[in-house]
């Protein structure tokens, strides 16, 4: 994939030097990026084992197993931030690994796929079926996407959760290289947060 | 099996240093050396040894070679409590550790097995004390721990499989005491086998070794013993393996995650059990081509004449 938004707002949020701790972190694509382009100290933790052997040969620090297990070890705030990308979804406890993430990092990044964009409602009220789209291209019988959930539904959560949500930037898609704040939670596909268990870091 | 050209360990790439373990009988001074106080073998008189002194020893035999560093440190099981050590008491020498299939401290099961094993040994009558060389050697004894060993190396699935209930080259149960089942006589055979191989009381030394090791010497936290640590760590770990199983190397992991030190840890599903080590192949050395190929470009070679980045590979032992 080239040249990711999403991945280019998360590291605008990301201060130059911080420790960074990218859960589900894939290939390693976007931790190598925030070390190269932000010099960051960071490391990875996935599930998956090609995944796992990609950020290996990349020369990152990752480790292999549950998102959940993946941050037991560490103590509050031992990172300056900590990112989910487009993986809160395909989490058993999303609200769990959301508050541990606040826990450990001073910020939390999370993006996600926003399930109440205008198309997807669109879709399961005409066509009476489960939504697929780009961000979402999977039928509902073999999707790893679990826990889908709305702009409003996670400003929820981390209401619920005494989080503070410092920053929002929603994106239309992928290909939109602007973001809109404009009715974000029928106009955007794209949603990322940046929250805080209180204290203001931006 | 990792080692030779084009595998994970590419002699056409690394220099690959493998030495026989301090205590052990296959090259390095052990209880069957000579006592040259006494000109007869040691025996139990020879000195207990630890995991640290096998390092020392390998420490000082890269001495002996020149070379200052390391590109990295390889091993499975005390192989890998080797590597552990390695990166603890020599951090200046070791650029990659890859422990694998190992723990930082002899769980206590782990040292039950071993005891039993060491009892077998000390139980057959000709092992009299230790002394027994140039007479008979205390095969049985030495066959039963390791046929005890081979249990623990395999799984309860593995074994299943490999074995089931299967009867060795007869139709019915003998009703005997001889070996009727497959898994019977597959013990049996690497029982006998080890005995014409292995020196009983290097069995005893090198188990008690794997048995004193921990890394905390039950005094400091692991997150303690790995402040200083430098090198880059690779941590693997099988499924199935119940002699270390996965939770033993996540501990590691942990305790260097927590001051942030570079380090992957790789879990690999396997049903060989603790064998898995020596068995999958195809499930590791990719990883490990590509976690040495990343140290390599990472390291950086001091600038000494004829110095390469050689790797210490402590093998499989016991």
């Amino acid at each position: 994939m080239t040249q990711r938004v999403d991945y280019q707002i998360i590291e605008d949020l990301v201060p130059e030097g911080a420790t960074v701790l990218d859960l589900g972190c894939g290939d390693g694509e976007l931790l190598d990026k925030l070390i190269h382009e932000k010099h960051v100290r960071g490391s990875g933790v996935d599930v998956a084992q090609e995944a796992v052997r990609a950020c290996v040969a990349r020369g990152l620090s990752v480790f292999h197993g549950d998102l959940d297990e993946g941050l037991a070890d560490y103590e509050d705030g031992s990172f300056d931030v900590v990112i989910l990308s487009f993986s809160v979804q395909q989490l058993r406890r999303p609200r769990f690994v959301v508050r541990e993430m606040a826990r450990v990092g001073r910020l939390a990044v999370v993006s996600m796929p926003n399930f109440a964009h205008w198309s997807l409602v669109g879709q399961l009220l005409l066509t009476g079926r489960m939504p697929v789209s780009s961000e979402l291209p999977y039928q509902w019988h073999d999707t790893p996407n679990i826990h889908l959930c709305t702009v409003r539904d996670f400003r929820a959560l981390c209401h619920d959760e005494g989080l503070r949500v410092e920053r929002e930037i929603f994106l239309r898609s992928f290909a939109h290289t602007a973001p809109s704040q404009h009715l974000p939670n029928l106009m955007a596909r794209i949603a990322i947060f940046a929250v805080t268990r209180g204290a203001t870091v931006l | 099996m990792l080692i030779g050209p084009g595998k994970a360990l590419d002699t056409d790439r690394y220099s690959v240093i493998c030495s026989n373990v301090l205590g052990g009988c296959s090259g390095s001074t052990g209880p069957a050396s000579v006592d040259p106080q006494t000109g007869k073998p040691y025996g139990t008189g020879f000195p207990m040894i630890t995991v640290a002194d096998m390092v020392d020893a390998q420490a000082l035999l890269l001495d002996h070679l020149g070379i200052d560093r390391l590109l990295a440190a390889v091993g499975g099981s005390m192989g890998g409590m080797q590597v552990l050590q390695w990166a603890v008491a020599h951090p200046e020498r070791l650029h990659l550790a890859i422990p694998i299939a190992c723990a930082a401290r002899q769980s206590t099961q782990a040292i039950a097995f071993n005891e039993v094993g060491r009892q077998a040994i000390m139980a057959d009558p000709n092992w009299r004390g230790g002394d027994y060389y140039g007479r008979k050697p205390p095969a049985k004894g030495l066959a039963v721990a390791r046929m005890l060993g081979h249990i623990t190396y395999l799984s309860d699935e593995a074994m299943r499989e490999k074995f089931g209930r299967r009867l060795r080259d007869i139709e019915d149960y003998s009703f005997s005491f001889s070996a009727d089942f497959e898994v019977e006589s597959y013990l049996r055979h690497q029982g006998v086998s080890f005995t014409g191989r292995f020196d009983a009381n290097s069995y005893l030394y090198i188990t008690r070794a794997i048995d004193y090791f921990d890394l905390t010497n039950g005094q400091r936290s692991l997150t303690e013993v790995f402040r200083d640590v430098t090198s880059r760590f690779l941590v693997m770990a099988f499924s199935s393996d119940w002699l270390h199983p996965p939770y033993q190397l996540k501990e590691i992991v942990g305790a260097l995650r927590a001051t942030h030190k570079h380090v992957s840890y790789y879990e690999v599903e396997s049903h060989y059990g603790h064998d898995a080590f020596l068995l999958e192949r195809e499930k590791t050395e990719g990883i490990i081509a590509a976690f040495l190929a990343s140290g390599s470009r990472s390291m950086r070679v001091p600038p000494r004449a004829g110095v390469d980045g050689g790797q210490a590979t402590p093998g499989r032992e016991a």
